[in-house]
């Protein structure tokens, strides 16, 4: 073999043996693809035979008549739906919250006008689909399914017991749909932007990263053996780990601001709901995604360890936040479990701030569970960050 | 103000790095402290400046005892690491304000003492650089600026000439030496043996976790059994018998044959030279120059640990 050769040879195999090494290394490369392609697997159907998403529904009786009923009870036993029985009111505050893709408000009169709608004779009776603008394809889902139920139970009622129908006034055409669809997009603020829920999604994810990193910076810094000239000064090591939690979480307000500003010149993404919760939630997000970074470059020892481990870490997190793709459409279980997922907090928290114009009390519950997790990753960092490498 | 290290001890897993390590440094002295890599140094002077606890022993300033932490001791420290612990980003002036500002300098004191520290260390025309922009002996009088700016009474100062050319080493020593005749208390790790001759009062040799010597460098030569070192030229080398001969010889310690080169480290030279000359004429080897000097530290240091400071 010429000297390039050997030198070649020898080089790729340093590589390879460099790479064997780091087993932490290893079982990230291994492991974040798997976690990931299993992710999205689930999500979109698995094996074929689990649990398949349900897509959840208001359902408004007004009409309270037999027939009314009979449909209720079809769409709450449909598989693809998890449906709710409420009031208008409650319902459309529901669609707002973003709880319900879809509220279905049968109208009074509803079971008597739709039978003879069913032969064109009367006027159909109107069914409003108030629906949430961010998730505008389930409309279509659930106009689709409440055409089967309703047309599956007229039809059976009318045409039950083998004589002949009972069709009252029939007229001279054929069958027809017996009801119109009203669809209404549900929005408390003047309408709906679809950039806001893309600039919530897009600015967990990246300032998340940018947490990571300053994580990682403070692995260089004891590396180089600037964080051992930190050390020595008279501070103790809470001090100093805080103050890089104070200082990552102002950039990551900084980059927020700056992000929503440009979102709101170009986009025209409006913060609808209260500025002040906007703002609680901003905080607290910018807090988590700080103490994030401290937690990760604590559990993950070396700068090479804790990259790999940090992207694995930050992937699943905006993954199951619904920064990517909304959580609906999760399969059930997992969409519990995105609950218990802090960057789920931050971007709904940011959507019901920012499109959803919910009010401030709906900013309480998302600021302490980021602040609550921020303040547990915190105390993880505090706990398990050496002052050498390993 | 003194520093004593009271016997000092610390184990990581299941390595004795410090066994019972003893010794003071005085107000206004440099004290040494010398030994291979792996000898423990830098675990001394981790536990010196208060960033880990020894597990046995005492750090004492003043008869203090130095905690770790936020212990107001570490006021009196200044810590020069081994590593160019810099921000290589930010400019000469912020990483001296930043770690100015971590012993609660601020305002017009922290001023003063940047551009003290800054004229000190002949830095003042760069201080809007950024280090990375500095060459390596810029980068180091900067690492020894960023512990000065305190004005501590106790200097660490761990191996701060690594990679150093001799212009910038001369520069730092002119520094460190100014500091000890104001009254500074330096501890200084090296395994440079010139270093330790030039800069140090009182030196401290130091090898797998243990004070093997703790004196001046006087003091050290004159009770080392190594006094001369005598430095053959021969016209053949000499068998292997004639070497454990004349290794036998009365006064003489150790020898070492390089190619034709003899050298025999011997207690006394009057007495070595003609006793070795001797048997090399007598074995028929003839010699066709003859050198000697006095020990050094690195001869004594051989002679204490049976290996150079530089040996792995």
């Amino acid at each position: 073999m010429s000297n390039a050769g050997t030198a070649f040879r020898a080089l790729v195999v340093k590589d390879v043996l460099t790479f064997l090494r780091d087993r932490r290394a290893i079982a990230v490369s291994v492991v974040t693809p798997i976690l990931i392609a299993a992710f999205f697997g689930s999500m979109f159907g698995g094996e074929g035979s689990r649990e398949i998403a349900k897509l959840p529904v208001a359902i408004v009786d007004e009409d309270q008549s037999d027939l009314s009923r009979e449909i209720v009870a079809d769409l709450s036993a449909d598989a693809a739906l998890a449906a709710v029985a409420l009031d208008r009111a409650a319902a459309r505050a529901r669609v707002l919250s973003g709880k319900s893709a879809v509220a279905i408000v049968l109208p009074s009169g509803f079971g008597a006008a739709a039978p003879r709608a069913l032969f064109g004779a009367g006027a159909k009776p109107p069914v409003e689909l108030l629906y949430d603008p961010s998730q505008g394809f389930a409309q279509a889902i659930v106009s689709g399914l409440l055409t089967q139920h309703v047309m599956e139970r007229v039809t059976r009622d009318l045409f039950g017991g083998g004589g002949s129908p009972a069709a009252p006034h029939a007229g001279g055409g054929g069958l027809t749909l017996p009801f119109s669809i009203s669809a209404t997009a549900i929005a408390s603020g003047p309408a709906y932007n679809s950039y806001a829920h893309s600039f919530a999604g897009m600015s967990v994810q990246f300032i998340l990263f940018m947490g990571v990193d300053a994580g990682i910076g403070l692995l260089l810094m004891r590396q180089s053996g600037v964080w051992r000239r930190l050390r020595a000064a008279p501070l103790s090591r809470a001090m100093l780990l805080g103050a890089r939690l104070c200082g990552t979480t102002l950039i990551a307000l900084v980059i927020l601001t700056l992000v929503y500003a440009v979102a709101g010149l170009l986009f025209h993404v409006r913060i609808e709901g209260s500025v002040v919760g906007f703002a609680m939630i901003a905080v607290a997000f910018a807090a988590l995604a700080a103490a994030t970074g401290l937690m990760v470059a604590a559990l993950g020892r070396s700068v090479a360890a804790t990259r790999g481990i940090a992207t694995l870490v930050t992937l699943m997190l905006v993954m199951l936040g619904g920064a990517w793709v909304p959580t609906f459409i999760f399969p059930t279980w997992l969409q519990r479990v995105t609950l218990l997922v802090p960057t789920h907090w931050a971007v709904s928290g940011l959507d019901a701030m920012s499109w959803r114009a919910q009010p401030f009390g709906a900013a309480l519950a998302p600021t302490a569970v980021l602040l609550g997790f921020a303040l547990v990753f915190a105390l993880v960092a505090l706990w398990r960050f050496e002052d050498t490498a390993e | 103000m003194s520093l004593v290290a009271d016997k000092l001890e610390k184990r990581f897993g299941g390595t004795l790095a410090v066994d019972g390590i003893s010794f003071e440094a005085a107000p206004g002295k440099v004290l040494g402290l010398l030994g291979p890599n792996g000898a423990g140094k830098s675990t001394t002077i981790s536990m010196l400046a208060g960033l880990i606890a020894p597990d046995r022993g005492a750090v004492r300033i003043d008869g203090r005892p130095l905690g770790t932490g936020a212990d107001p001791g570490k006021r009196s420290l200044g810590l020069v690491p081994q590593e160019i612990a810099l921000f290589e980003e930010l400019p000469a002036r912020a990483n001296l304000a930043l770690f100015g500002a971590l012993y609660g300098l601020a305002g017009k004191a922290l001023a003063t003492r940047i551009a003290a520290v800054l004229e000190l260390t002949s830095l003042a025309e760069r201080s809007a650089d950024p280090p990375r922009e500095f060459s390596g002996g810029m980068k180091r009088r900067l690492n020894i600026a960023c512990a000065l700016l305190h004005e501590p009474n106790i200097l660490l100062l761990d191996e701060p000439t690594v990679g150093v050319d001799p212009q910038s080493r001369n520069a730092i020593f002119e520094t460190l030496e100014a500091l000890a005749r104001a009254g500074h208390t330096l501890i200084y790790t090296t395994h440079y043996m010139e270093e330790a001759e030039r800069l140090a009062d009182r030196i401290v040799v130091i090898d797998h976790g243990k004070v093997l010597a703790d004196d001046t460098l006087a003091g050290l030569l004159a009770t080392s059994a190594t006094r001369s070192i005598l430095i053959l030229a021969l016209e053949t080398a000499p068998d292997a018998a004639t070497l454990a001969e004349i290794g036998a010889l009365p006064g003489i310690r150790d020898t070492e044959l390089k190619g034709t080169t003899l050298t025999v480290a011997a207690a006394e030279l009057g007495i070595a030279a003609p006793r070795v000359l001797e048997r090399l004429a007598t074995r028929g080897c003839r010699c066709i120059e003859l050198t000697s000097r006095r020990a050094n530290l690195e001869d004594v240091f051989l002679s204490l640990t049976g290996r150079t400071l530089r040996d792995p």
